[in-house]
């Protein structure tokens, strides 16, 4: 005890009763409240590049990743079993082009773009993000083919668009030229047009992803060895029907 | 030795003796949970995502802690009548003036030394150092702009309120010229005066977006050049910070 405090009991009993009582009553009042859920049509419209970076108070990087945290939690509710259906994909790639011009070279985006939002079950919603990745491989394409590469996969197995699928891939062949960019990569139009199943396209992809040393990232990594882990169950279950 | 080092010496001393220094270690583990936190909901660059919030929330915090340390500490100085006791030794008002920058200015360098270390967790170290560096040189001259403002206003909350703003203020003013700038920006009248008016503004602030970049912890450091020019930038705003504050402080009558 502080040598400038008086002891406890010199606290009247009534204050420590209300202050007892004040506190049951707000945690009472907190517990009782449903927990806070986004639905798809809270999304607002998407800010101004502009303005992202006047709130960014000089920290493009850090607001562009908390906007991403901020974006991916509409419409993923806990018991939503179809994540991502509802949401406005037109106000979504306005969010995502705005966070991207923040920070450009920030793959967060792309990735949410061709990983999460475009494997929705709607072909249109699907195109939206295709194109919205595509444009955005078009502004940066030695940084930005990874993501390319898998809207090329999926234009081909989910939309059954091969004309779209190897569009992206002669994209992809033609404006890439880091050296960085693997063979497979380079030589996409031909593994596009191969006759193989999206299960063993993936798991190419992801194993030149891996042993290209692209992906490092743990949460990422986890993932998308999640994400195969799902396509190979729903080919097994399809395979058994 | 000489009185702007023995000042200084005080400066830390009671840097050291205050609070200070818990409310940076309570600053590092606010920093730490939030970035922790914040990786487990990343699907990706979880990594990127922590070294991008903790330094944005220690950048900030640190200089909130110095700017409101420094209008503490002179503040109850001139109340106590120290201020006062000081100026009647033999030391003239601009070698107390320098001692107390070289102080303050000591404490902001302690200060980004505590902040960068854990930068490395997730950063290479040469980068983690330059971005530290330059976290030190941008607290010296919130440390300058707490001194002016505490000299000048002579209260606490108006002081600190006045550097936060003004620090917060050369934050974001590219982006702000940014909005003023835009395509969707009418030709009006109004328009043109107010572009006018954020220009004015910001050539009188030093460009503090342009240091301190989380982009060198994720991307790599700049060039020496380009991190020489933003921290020559800074020196020249804290030196004309120290001038506007000593000249006050010479007009001052005590």
């Amino acid at each position: 005890m502080r040598a400038d405090q008086r002891p406890l009991g010199a606290v009247p009993a009534w204050l420590w009763a209300s202050l007892a009582t004040s506190l049951a009553v707000q945690i009472t009042i907190q517990a009782l409240r449903p927990p806070p859920a986004t639905s798809a049509s809270d999304l607002p419209p998407a800010p101004r590049t502009a303005a992202l970076r006047a709130a960014s108070v000089g920290e493009p990087a850090a607001i562009a990743r908390l906007a991403m945290l901020y974006l991916q939690a509409f419409d993923l509710g806990a018991g939503n079993a179809r994540p991502y259906q509802q949401l406005d994909f037109k106000v979504l790639a306005g969010w995502l082009q705005a966070i991207l011009d923040t920070d450009p070279r920030s793959g967060y985006p792309l990735f949410a773009a061709a990983r999460i939002y475009a494997e929705v079950d709607d072909p249109a919603r699907c195109r939206a993000m295709l194109d919205f990745v595509h444009q955005a491989f078009l502004a940066d394409p030695n940084r930005r083919w990874p993501w390319l590469a898998h809207a090329a996969l999926l234009a081909k197995h989910r939309l059954h668009d091969l004309p779209l699928a190897r569009r992206y891939a002669a994209d992809l062949q033609r404006l890439t030229s880091a050296p960085d960019v693997p063979l497979w990569a380079k030589q996409m139009e031909i593994f596009i047009l191969e006759d193989m199943n999206e299960l063993e396209a993936a798991k190419i992809m992801l194993g030149g992803l891996l042993h290209s040393g692209r992906l490092q990232d743990p949460a990422e990594r986890r993932f998308l060895e999640q994400r195969l882990q799902e396509m190979e169950d729903r080919l097994s279950s399809k395979s058994r029907q | 030795m000489r009185p702007e080092l023995l000042l200084a010496r005080s400066c830390l001393t009671e840097a050291r003796r205050s609070a200070l220094p818990w409310l940076a270690l309570g600053l590092l583990g606010a920093a730490l949970a939030l970035a922790s936190f914040l990786s487990q909901v990343a699907v990706t660059e979880s990594r990127e995502l922590q070294a991008a919030v903790a330094a944005a929330v220690l950048r900030a915090g640190a200089a909130f802690l110095l700017a409101a340390h420094v209008a503490a500490s002179i503040v109850r100085e001139a109340n106590d009548k120290v201020l006062e006791l000081a100026l009647a030794l033999p030391l003239s008002r601009s070698r107390y003036y320098a001692g107390k920058v070289c102080g303050f200015g000591a404490i902001g360098f302690a200060l980004a030394s505590a902040c960068t270390l854990p930068m490395l967790l997730w950063s290479p170290a040469g980068s983690a150092m330059l971005w530290g560096a330059s976290l030190g040189f941008e607290l010296l001259l919130v440390a300058a702009a707490g001194l002016f403002f505490s000299v000048t206003l002579a209260g606490v909350v108006p002081a600190i309120v006045s550097t936060v703003g003004l620090y917060f203020l050369a934050r974001s003013i590219a982006g702000i010229q940014l909005l003023a700038h835009g395509p969707l920006v009418d030709e009006s009248w109004a328009q043109a005066a107010a572009r006018g008016a954020v220009d004015a503004v910001a050539m009188l602030l030093p460009r503090l977006d342009a240091v301190t970049r989380s982009d060198w912890l994720l991307y790599g450091a700049p060039t020496a050049a380009d991190f020489w020019a933003a921290i020559g930038a800074l020196l020249i705003y804290t030196a004309l910070l120290c001038a506007a504050g000593l000249f006050d402080f010479h007009r001052r009558n005590l």
